[in-house]
């Protein structure tokens, strides 16, 4: 057998198992609730069109001669089909539902339905999309831009619909939107429009400008980007729905977050997976503090919050303290038991009177200036954007602070740094106190602006988010952040059907990540540089950050 | 001048560890209180102590098979593998359908010890085939990178396991059935205890033995000294790693079958909590020391098992078995605090990078 014929066959597999695991998961059938174009191409069809694609990219990509390449993609791409066409087979003659929850009859039709083919769909497509998927590598890269973004672009656009409609006059949003998805016209005219502009970007691509630079002056074309970016966020909760401006809210709290612990994580390489603590601690003390409910103290938000900060503060201390002397992995796990213990305090019985238990503590006062009274999530916007900014302004300044440069000493060698004279129980304290205190504000402000605190907010699942989102943004970049939180925490708002498999995708992007881009999305200078200086020095066990070995990558 | 800053920089470290000792002591302290005080209550009598401490022992044993996953991975690797507890779920999980369908043919009554022995052996199957996946998809690529990717990728694996278990098999709570030969009691003791304590113990002197006789043991062994010397010596480095990880699997199946048989129940979050409460145990007696997991199980078992009641009810805190699990997290800090190397490790958790 030829060597193409095995790449394929083997790819193929790949694909196959892949694809076997997002139907079986339930995936495909949850994503096919959602019209993406017209009523029949739905986001599961994209999902498994995706999958095909890449599968045969990645079969052609291994073979050297183009036609052979080609051949390779088509036949990796229908090895998929055929998988699908027969897992589709299986699960209408056996009844699996007992066991594999989602191998349902609905799943039968979305795989092979009679109407267009039966079992011929899958496979036909499965090959016409692997062929497509290795010819991208062999044409110019400028069309290959075209041909993966202009698509993707239009897949983002169906699926950010009920983002878009309030935002449009009613005809131009009847023009391009279904009820649930795009118009098939309206699809086609973005789909052009995309595909015109990306062609345009990357054929008349100005030259670099050295921008970013310390000291450089701005343009005047950065100023006014900057101008605008400034005003639309100013406005934002005037010309946005309330829907969104809540999803926004949210994402402003992660990114407070996400600021914090890239101080811990990010910049002094302390992983961190109870971070979720100072954010209960943050909001609890907001709670206790204001609540009419426990009868304890009655302040008002402004005076309620210092003492929160503060709380914050001292719990990054306190914590910080017993795992002064730990590596990585005992730091994580010990963190990951402090999130929990904070958890469990707040949920037992035990402490009831001064917590509210389970129930939680309700009617937590809402801030308030003047006569103005921070009320619905479009006022809330406003103050987390400060909160953001205070956040943003704070990680900015101590990045290229003494405090910031000893953290990074510490994050590459701790014993190197303390030879070097970093006093490294000020530095690793001071970098839980600060993140903890932006976890706190984060709580203060969400016990505010949601008006109750119950211990189920208070999960594991947020501290693997925000680490997820600092991880998937880079580590120790700001913009990172940014990137990070508008992706994993807008993105699953915006898609209701994703949320079951939300945990899912963020240990898949997270293994796919440091797998394939351990430096993140928007990765930051310093660690860029050294992932690209790092084959030379990867021999050596101790390098602080060598790049994967690219030749082991393959799965 | 030189001189003066550095003794500057000692106190700076004696204070803060000076705080942290005097938090330890003082919760050292309240533990004794509290032990002294439910004594003297007398609330609880002789026997239910005995009854604390033998279910104790029963889940101490399963702690101590899934804490040696870690800690043979933790040997080798030097790597925390965050989706062991996955590992163990899986086993315990899959099995269910086995053990569902040998229920209603009646083949589980007719036969039980022979159904108990396969559905162990489907569940050792499974969590084996999926450590080997793991480590040859997710860790493999990634053996010579830094510590915090590769700890990263393992939470990451958790997460995605964990997920697709709940996607493929739902999320309800799935019911073992029961298995008549393990109901009922010898000596007021309960059956299924006494099989999960004996199988526990079983498998450990096993282990205790593969690592010690045999030429795959020694290797591992020797990769847990130094990867790169025993690579030198002619040890298949790439083989020895995925057996270790499939001795960790097989453990690991194995456990999440007894913890099953005493509980009763599966679902796909079962193996979170349990693996975090492993790694404590393998914490607790020496992570990368074998014996101290076994050891370090057996313990957190018991002590999880009595504390609320022995502790917490004699300082007059109510509901005291709600806050089971606050009880590991905190022997966890103290330990840490305390003797960072567990009770038989070496000084593994401050050096060696």
């Amino acid at each position: 057998m030829s060597s193409a014929a095995k790449t394929a066959i083997r790819i193929g597999l790949l694909g196959s198992v892949a694809a076997w695991h997002l139907c079986l998961i339930g995936m495909v059938e949850a994503f096919s609730r959602r019209a993406l174009v017209g009523r029949e191409v739905t986001f599961g069809y994209a999902l498994l069109v995706i999958l095909a694609v890449a599968i045969g990219n990645l079969a052609g990509r291994r073979v050297s001669e183009t036609r052979q390449a080609i051949a390779a993609g088509a036949g990796a791409g229908l090895i998929v089909g055929v998988a699908l066409a027969l897992l589709s087979a299986i699960i209408s003659s056996f009844s699996l539902r007992t066991m594999f929850v989602s191998a349902t009859p609905r799943l039968v039709e979305i795989l092979t339905p009679e109407a267009a083919g039966g079992p011929l769909l899958p496979i036909l497509a499965g090959a016409i999309c692997g062929a497509l998927g290795a010819l991208l590598s062999y044409i110019p890269l400028v069309w290959r831009r075209v041909l993966v973004y202009a698509p993707l672009t239009t897949v983002l656009i169906g699926l950010m619909r009920e983002v878009l409609v309030p935002l449009m006059p009613r005809d131009i949003a009847r023009f391009f939107f279904t009820n649930s998805g795009l118009q098939v016209a309206g699809a086609l005219i973005i789909l052009v429009l995309t595909g015109a502009v990306v062609w345009a970007g990357a054929t008349f691509q100005p030259a670099r400008r050295a921008a970013g630079q310390p000291g450089a002056r701005y343009t005047p074309w950065q100023v006014a980007q900057f101008g605008i970016a400034a005003l639309l966020l100013l406005t934002f909760p005037l010309w946005s729905s309330l829907f969104l401006s809540n999803v926004v809210s949210f994402i402003g709290l992660y990114i407070i977050m996400g600021l914090g612990l890239n101080l811990v994580v990010g910049f002094a390489g302390l992983l961190d997976l109870g971070y979720v603590g100072f954010f209960a601690i943050g909001a609890y003390t907001m709670a206790v503090l204001t609540s009419p409910d426990l009868q304890l103290f009655q302040l008002s938000f402004w005076q309620a919050l210092p003492f929160a900060l503060l709380v914050a503060l001292f719990a990054g201390v306190l914590l910080g303290l017993p795992v002064l002397r730990m590596r990585g992995d005992y730091l994580a796990i010990t963190t990951l038991g402090f999130g929990e213990i904070i958890r469990l305090l707040a949920l037992s019985d035990w402490l009831k009177p001064y917590l509210g238990g389970a129930q939680g503590v309700t009617r937590i006062a809402r801030p308030t200036i003047g006569d103005f009274v921070f009320d619905t999530p479009q006022e809330f916007y406003y103050l987390i954007l400060i909160g953001c900014l205070i956040a943003w302004v704070m990680a900015k300044r101590i990045k290229d602070s003494r405090l910031g440069r000893a953290w990074m000493a510490i994050r590459e060698d701790e014993d190197v740094a303390q030879a070097m004279g970093i006093n490294r129980v000020t530095a690793k304290l001071t970098a839980f106190a600060l993140g903890a205190l932006l976890g706190g504000l984060s709580g203060s402000i969400f016990a505010a602006m949601v008006n109750s605190v119950v211990p189920t907010s208070f999960g594991l699942l947020i501290s693997i988010n925000v680490v997820a989102l600092i991880i998937i943004g880079g580590l120790g970049s700001l913009p990172g952040v940014l990137i990070g939180a508008l992706v994993l925490v807008g993105l699953p708002e915006l898609l209701r059907e994703f949320n079951d498999y939300r945990l899912l995708v963020y240990g898949a992007l997270l293994v796919v990540m440091m797998l394939f881009r351990p430096q993140g999305l928007w990765p930051e200078e310093a660690i860029e540089r050294e992932l690209a200086e790092a084959p030379a020095l990867a021999e050596e066990q101790t390098a602080p950050l060598p790049a994967v070995p690219t030749s082991n990558t393959e799965v | 001048m030189r001189v003066l800053r550095r003794e500057a920089t000692f106190s700076q470290i004696d204070f803060s560890q000076l705080i942290v000792r005097t938090i330890g002591v003082v919760l050292l302290a309240l533990v004794v209180i509290g032990t002294i005080s439910t004594l003297l209550s007398g609330r609880y009598t002789a026997g239910q102590w005995l009854n604390f401490i033998i279910s104790g022992i029963a889940q101490g044993g399963i702690y101590a098979l899934i804490a040696l996953g870690y800690t043979l991975v933790y040997g080798v690797l030097r790597l925390i593998n965050f989706a062991h507890g996955e590992v163990f779920m899986s086993g315990a999980f899959t099995a269910f359908f086995l053990a569902d369908a040998l229920n209603r043919s009646g083949f589980l009554d007719a036969q039980p010890i022979l159904s108990l022995l396969v559905i162990v052996a489907f569940a050792a199957l499974v969590s084996t085939s999926l450590a080997l996946a793991v480590e040859r998809i997710a860790y493999r690529p990634l053996r010579r990178s830094p510590r915090l990717v590769a700890l990263i990728t393992a939470i990451g694996t958790s997460f995605f396991l964990q997920y697709t278990f709940r996607g493929l098999f739902g999320s309800n709570i799935r019911v073992y059935p029961d298995v008549d030969i393990l109901e009922g009691t010898v000596f007021g003791i309960g059956r299924t205890l006494i099989v999960v304590f004996v199988a526990a113990m079983v498998m450990l002197a096993a282990l205790y033995l593969f690592i010690q006789r045999t030429k795959t043991g020694r290797a591992i062994r020797a990769i847990s000294e130094d990867l790169d010397t025993a690579a030198l010596m002619g040890v298949n480095v790439d083989r020895v790693i995925a057996t270790t990880f499939a001795l960790g699997g097989a453990l690991a199946g194995v456990a999440g079958v007894l913890y099953a048989l005493i509980f009763h129940q599966v679902n796909f979050f079962m193996g979170f909590i349990p693996g975090v409460k492993a790694f404590t145990a393998a914490v607790l007696g020496g992570i990368g020391n074998m014996p101290g997991a076994a050891l370090g199980g057996l313990l957190l078992g018991i002590i999880e098992s009595i504390g609320p009641s022995l502790i917490l009810d004699g300082l007059g805190i109510p509901a005291a078995h709600q806050l089971k699990d606050l009880i590991a997290f905190t022997v966890l800090v103290l330990i840490l605090i305390f003797r960072p190397t567990g009770i038989l490790g070496e000084r593994l958790a401050v050096k060696r990078v």
